[in-house]
């Protein structure tokens, strides 16, 4: 094998030009896929972050049917006191649950006593919600960052439109579940950027001061946000925490809870997915690129070469070795691209941490692309290149190793 | 023990709708360390017939003995097998590896079609680039050597496997008669010196008084069969 390994290295060698520009080819595609791989990798890691670390959660809980009119925020789907001890107990058997945040939301009327409008609330207990989005500080803009008895943040579009500053007193006015109309004087604690772009209603209190305004006795949530400790382990948390809750069944024999994970509670899944599919189709045309390069340089090779391949066909060498021996022509090429476009690629990412590109992602800006790149990427774009190389010269090789060498011989 | 044994030997190829019949149901024997050449003009059918003594193609009918095996029968594989063991072969464009050495491509045979051990291969390969005279070159690349050099590496080359039978179509038609007569002279002192049957064909009538033996082919049938000196045919 390392005999024929010479005589192929030989014979590209020989045609240094072509070799050169196939294996640039091959090296350009690779650098492209890795680098395209890292950086829309940390892109997508990025926004899965903003999103999960500053308001969703990595896996939210709900009473059945809650998601399928979250719209209203209907207080008649919270869960209860035993559904919530329920769920706590559930929780705290998953060592790999790092923390969780109840909350209550509802719907109701925000007013500074000049003009009105209307505002989602959500009541946390502060250091549940901190522990579980460690990012929800982060988007308070004005004011202090902590939420107080007493004191609401207000989202921008709200304080905007409404000209309200922090320390104004607002009035929240809500309905409660059996129709009593309640009210609660606040102070504005701060002001809350909103993460998924302008248009948020989102305005925070506490708890408890959820529970005053909507006459709850008893504890009542709508939802519980829980964070993992380790984001790839996602799947296998939110199965467990599914195979504990899923014992509990409501009147109509259907499970009480709901558990899903970031996918599929945000919109922008679907941008992640895109990213995903997106990097398919560049895959599939590096290993167009590849095939095509390359069998085209073989085949001009082994045309090239007839009168060799008789040659050696006469004096007795096998067909098999003939094969290899242009096989071997393809994988080096492969092999040298792949080596190259690695190079390339340490370098083009390494350049990349270093000037550091930013972007804006919702009203978030300044965001740092990370681009990293994954042992289990390289192993495999390369592993694809150096496969592809070969089956790319097989069609050419093969033709080699069954030329007749009486017709070889005779070729001009 | 005849090493050649052809009877009613005959090709003949279709081209289209028109049959070009290139031997004409030869018969004839060879011994073993001779040194022969077939002589006819173009077209006589020489390269066919080499061709086929080569073990390069096959009869349309006839039969074949070479060394007492029954070419005619052999499959592709084995026929390369038995190329591989049994021949040697030099080629009227001498037909050297071009990205391999002097010593490379004489090594060729035994690497890549024998796999002879290294220290092995080394001593034969540079004893034979001495008995043609281009050991001093054996570092150079074909493209730097002599048509002339060129054609004493491939005949080192078709000796190195030690076969039984070498074959050379138009070995010298590429040489000018000098060089031609010094690649005869060298391939005939092989053939003394390990008393391998030398069979080439020529169109050229200046060479023909280097044989021993010398066959007349003419439009695809032999037409005389001349034993000179040496010869040890009947
Ligand atoms: N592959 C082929 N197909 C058709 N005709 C051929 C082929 N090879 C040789 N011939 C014909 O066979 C005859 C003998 O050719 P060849 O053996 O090459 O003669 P020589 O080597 O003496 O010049 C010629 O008429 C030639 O045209
Ligand atoms: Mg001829």
């Amino acid at each position: 094998m390392i005999k024929l390994f010479k005589i192929a290295i030989r014979n590209l060698i020989r045609y240094k030009r072509r070799a050169l520009l196939t294996s640039t080819m091959v090296a350009i595609g690779v650098l492209f896929v890795l680098v395209f791989i890292a950086a829309s990798g940390s892109f997508k890691n990025l926004m899965i972050g903003e999103i999960t670390d500053s308001m969703l959660g990595h896996i939210q809980v709900h009473k059945r049917g809650y998601m399928a009119s979250i719209d209203s925020l209907p207080l008649t789907l919270n869960l209860n006191a035993k559904a919530i001890k329920k769920l706590e107990i559930a929780i705290k058997e998953i060592p790999e649950i790092e923390a969780y945040s109840p909350r209550i939301k509802f719907g109701g009327m925000f007013s500074n006593f000049v003009e009105s409008s209307n505002i989602k609330v959500n009541g946390v207990y502060p250091e549940k919600e901190i522990a579980s989005i460690p990012l929800f500080l982060s988007r308070i803009s004005k004011g202090e960052r902590v939420i107080k008895k007493g004191e609401i943040l207000i989202p921008e579009l709200l304080a905007t439109g409404l000209k309200i500053k922090v320390r104004d007193a607002v009035v929240i006015i809500a309905t409660n579940r059996d129709g009593s109309v309640n009210g609660k004087q606040f102070k504005v604690g701060g002001i809350i950027k909103s993460v998924t772009g302008p248009g948020g209603r989102d305005g925070y209190v506490h708890i408890e001061d959820a529970m005053e305004i909507l006459r709850m006795d008893k504890l009542e949530i709508s939802e519980v946000a829980v964070r993992v400790k380790d984001f790839s382990k996602l799947d296998s948390v939110k199965t467990s925490l599914n195979r504990m809750l899923s014992k509990n069944l409501n009147k109509q024999g259907k499970p009480v809870f709901d558990v899903r994970t970031w996918e599929k509670l945000s919109p922008f899944y679907n941008i992640a997915r895109m990213i995903d599919v997106m990097t398919i189709f560049i895959k599939i045309m590096l290993i167009a690129i590849v095939l095509i390069s390359i069998t085209n340089v073989m085949i001009m090779a082994v045309y090239e070469r007839i009168r060799e391949i008789g040659t050696i066909a006469a004096i007795g060498t096998m067909p098999e070795k003939i094969l290899s021996l242009f096989l071997i022509e393809g994988l080096s090429l492969g092999v040298t691209g792949v080596i190259v476009g690695n190079l390339l690629a340490f370098i083009v990412v390494f350049l990349m941490n270093i000037i550091e590109i930013t972007f804006n992602f919702g009203r978030q800006t300044g965001f740092i692309l990370a681009p990293e790149l994954k042992a289990g990427d390289i192993l495999f774009v390369s592993a694809v290149v150096i496969i592809v190389s070969v089956l790319a010269a097989l069609q050419p090789a093969f033709k080699a190793s069954k030329m007749e060498p009486v017709e070889a011989l005779r070729h001009v | 023990m005849s090493l050649i044994i052809a009877k009613n030997l005959s090709k003949t190829y279709h081209s289209g709708e028109i049959e070009v019949h290139a031997l004409k149901s030869l018969s004839f024997e060879i011994k073993p360390g001779s040194f022969i050449s077939f002589i006819g003009p173009s077209g006589s059918g020489k390269t066919t017939l080499l061709n086929l003594i080569g073990c390069l193609d096959k009869p349309t009918s006839g039969s074949l003995k070479v060394a007492n095996v029954l070419t005619s029968d052999l499959t592709r594989r084995e026929a390369a097998a038995f190329r591989g063991e049994n021949l040697g072969f030099i080629f009227q464009d001498f037909n050297l590896i071009p990205v391999l050495t002097v010593f490379e491509n004489v090594e060729y045979p035994l690497l890549i079609v024998q796999n002879v051990p290294a220290r092995k291969r080394r001593e034969r390969v540079i004893s034979l680039l001495d008995k043609v005279g281009m050991k001093d070159q054996m570092n150079k690349f074909p493209d730097q050597i002599s048509g002339g050099q060129k054609q004493r590496v491939a005949v080192a080359r078709a000796l190195v496997s030690n076969p039984r039978l070498v074959l050379a179509d138009e070995p010298t038609a590429n040489l000018d008669s000098k060089t031609a007569f010094m690649v005869i002279d060298i391939m005939k002192k092989m053939r003394d010196e390990f008393g391998v049957t030398f069979l080439f064909s020529t169109h050229d009538p200046k060479i023909v008084g280097e044989v021993e033996t010398l066959f007349t082919l003419e439009d695809g049938m032999l037409s005389s069969r001349l034993d000179g000196e040496g010869g040890n045919n009947d």
